[in-house]
């Protein structure tokens, strides 16, 4: 009598459940931290009130619940967390998921357009350099890979200032948009994009020479493989060779690292985004360190790991439409 | 029972000396390689660099040494241009090559003993044990590993010392699956069930059997976690949330960065310093890699 579900649906519920544990071993992990660092909210708020007498500050520790077992603490702490609420910013004067959700565009959107040059680009690249294999093109491109792989993002980002913004005057120094322009409509998005080329540009290179190496060595190995030499010897040649038969097969592997590291690159844009005083979620882990408000950092972890969990389960789910050979049990 | 005790002495003879013909052959392949034996240059001269600071730039290289933003190749005693506390840069530079080496290597280790007990245990004892411990790993590379960085220098406070733990901390989880790996392969083998059977401890199982054999891709792997690491450290001292009391590489593109327009090489200089330290760890793990691999390459 069960409804025939979509073995594709299947298999994305099923993902979800099992990153139910980690995000559950993520809680706790944030809870220790919490219980890690000197004081706590009382005494943050008794300090900042200049002092209080005793009895006043253990009913504030009662109201907390901060009088509670470790455990009771935890079970209300994950509780909260489950229904996304921080807590409190002191530092912004606003509960910490209004900051959060008031900067997590901009993020998402270096994010995506990072990812999407460093795909788009490594992906071509890493091609150019596997079909002309050992050849002075090939190894322009590898060197090229290695440079970019070992420069860290904030000497580039200042290089890229240095020669776009200070000496040639070309892009903005930071900011998301022109202060005061109130620009609309294409005018906005144009400005936008114009703030966002170096940003971009700093974060994707490193992720750039991964995927180009990746897929240098996975068109190398497809290349070798029988359906390859089957299709030359029908007569596809060329372009087609290339991208009807080598590259969709090469690309899996470069997909999958694509959802490993994002992770990583959201942890790069706490620089890049401090930097480029961009307002989003890097910047804002930097000023929370700054400024000591560990409610807002904890609220960063926790919403930066459901955007992670999210990007491999959807990355999964790619791979698996990719790849018709994998079964989806 | 003299009979099989020459025997054995005679058989073990050849055998005496396998390891420094197995490190022989290593070095003659990793010499072919150009690329990796430039890689080895440039980590020479970062050793060296950081051997002599205290030879070549003597003193705190912290103090003012000599008037403020000069040009580097101007005063003879400030080759490399001072900044705007009036601080040597080639000083920054040499003490720096110190603490970033150090912190590479003391980081690199704490992460690469973690990985090794987790992998170990997860990847030789399998089942539960197994899936508990993966489950955690998978956590701590869920969180991205900057930001967890910058919370725990938050919450530990930024010495030396609390970075180079908060860093080892945050880059275990590879080495930990990659052993995990190894060991699932390696835990089947011959030898390893003829140890069982002698009724060796499964604590010597895992370091004295298995680990020896599944050590080599972490060592290569200890390269890039190396390069990793220094990255980490002087992004955080860029921020400005290093220790203070340090000539960091890091540290000084940061303060660079105030006087960018007028005094680019500031943070040009570390910059390349940088740079070039990574770029010598990328290359030496992969001669290092194709060394240990020879038929991977073509």
């Amino acid at each position: 009598m069960s409804l025939p579900v979509p073995p594709l649906l299947a298999y994305a519920a099923r993902r979800v459940v099992q990153a139910i544990p980690i995000i559950i071993l993520i809680m706790i992990g944030s809870f220790l931290l919490i219980k890690l660092a000197p004081g706590d909210t009382v005494d943050a708020l008794v300090g900042d009130m200049g002092g209080a007498d005793p009895a006043f500050v253990a009913r504030l520790r009662a109201e907390y619940g901060l009088d509670q077992s470790v455990m009771v603490q935890l079970w209300r702490y994950m509780l909260k967390l489950a229904q996304f609420d921080f807590g409190w910013s002191y530092v912004y004067e606003q509960p910490v998921i209004t900051v959060l959700t008031s900067r997590i565009g901009n993020t998402m959107l270096l994010m995506v357009s990072s990812l999407a040059v460093a795909f788009t680009f490594g992906v071509a690249l890493g091609a150019i350099a596997a079909r002309r294999a050992y050849s002075w093109t090939d190894n322009m491109i590898s060197t090229l890979g290695l440079v970019f792989y070992a420069m860290p993002s904030f000497f580039l980002s200042l290089l890229l200032i240095l020669i776009f913004s200070v000496k040639l005057g070309w892009l903005p120094v930071g900011g998301i948009r022109t202060i005061g322009a109130f620009k609309t409509g294409w005018a906005d998005v144009a400005d936008v994009a114009r703030h966002l080329v170096m940003p971009t540009a700093a974060l994707s290179l490193i992720y750039l020479a991964f995927y180009m190496r990746l897929m240098r060595t996975s068109v190398l190995e497809v290349m070798d493989l029988d359906f390859v030499r089957t299709a030359r010897a029908k007569g596809a040649g060329g372009a087609r060779l290339m991208f009807h038969h080598v590259m969709r097969n090469a690309l899996l592997p470069v997909v999958t690292l694509l959802g490993l590291q994002f992770s990583t690159v959201l942890g790069g844009s706490v620089i890049v985004e401090t930097i480029f005083s961009l307002p989003g979620i890097g910047q804002l882990a930097y000023t929370s360190v700054v400024k000591r408000d560990l409610n807002t950092l904890m609220g960063i972890i926790a919403i930066s790991s459901v955007i992670v969990v999210i990007v491999n389960v959807v990355t999964d789910l790619v791979y698996a439409w990719l790849d018709p050979r994998i079964e989806l049990k | 029972m003299t009979v099989p005790d020459t025997s054995l002495a005679s058989a073990s003879v050849p055998e005496m000396n396998p390891a420094p013909a197995r490190a022989l052959v290593l070095w003659r392949r990793f010499r072919r390689n150009r690329a990796a034996l430039l890689g080895l240059i440039l980590f020479a001269i970062v050793v060296l660099m950081a051997a002599f600071a205290d030879v070549v730039t003597p003193g705190d290289p912290l103090r003012n040494a000599g008037p403020p933003l000069t040009a580097p190749l101007v005063l003879s005693a400030n080759p490399l241009g001072t900044d705007q506390l009036g601080r040597d840069v080639m000083a920054g530079i040499f003490h720096g090559a110190r603490i970033s080496l150090m912190i590479g290597v003391v980081a690199t280790l704490i992460s690469i003993v973690i990985g090794i007990v987790i992998g170990a245990v997860a990847g030789y004892f399998g089942g539960k044990i197994d899936g508990a411990l993966m489950r955690v790993t998978e956590a701590f590379q869920t969180i991205p590993s900057f930001i967890l960085l910058l919370t725990l220098v938050a919450i530990l406070g930024s010495s030396i010392r609390n970075i180079v733990i908060a860093i080892g901390i945050v880059s275990w989880t590879a080495p930990a699956r990659m052993v995990r790996a190894e060991f699932m392969s390696l835990r089947k083998r011959e030898f390893v069930d003829a140890a069982r059977n002698l009724g060796v401890s499964d604590v010597s199982i895992i370091f004295r059997e298995i680990l020896p054999n599944a050590l080599p891709p972490v060592i290569v792997f200890a390269s890039v976690v190396m390069a990793t690491s220094i990255l980490m450290e002087s992004a955080l001292a860029f921020l400005g949330l290093g220790d203070p009391n340090f000539a960091s590489w890091g540290n000084m593109i940061g303060q660079g960065r105030a006087v960018l327009r007028t005094a680019w090489f500031c943070s040009v200089i570390p910059g390349i310093a940088i740079l070039l330290t990574v770029l010598s760890f990328s290359l030496m793990g992969e001669g290092l890699n194709d060394a240990l691999n020879p038929r991977q390459r073509k």
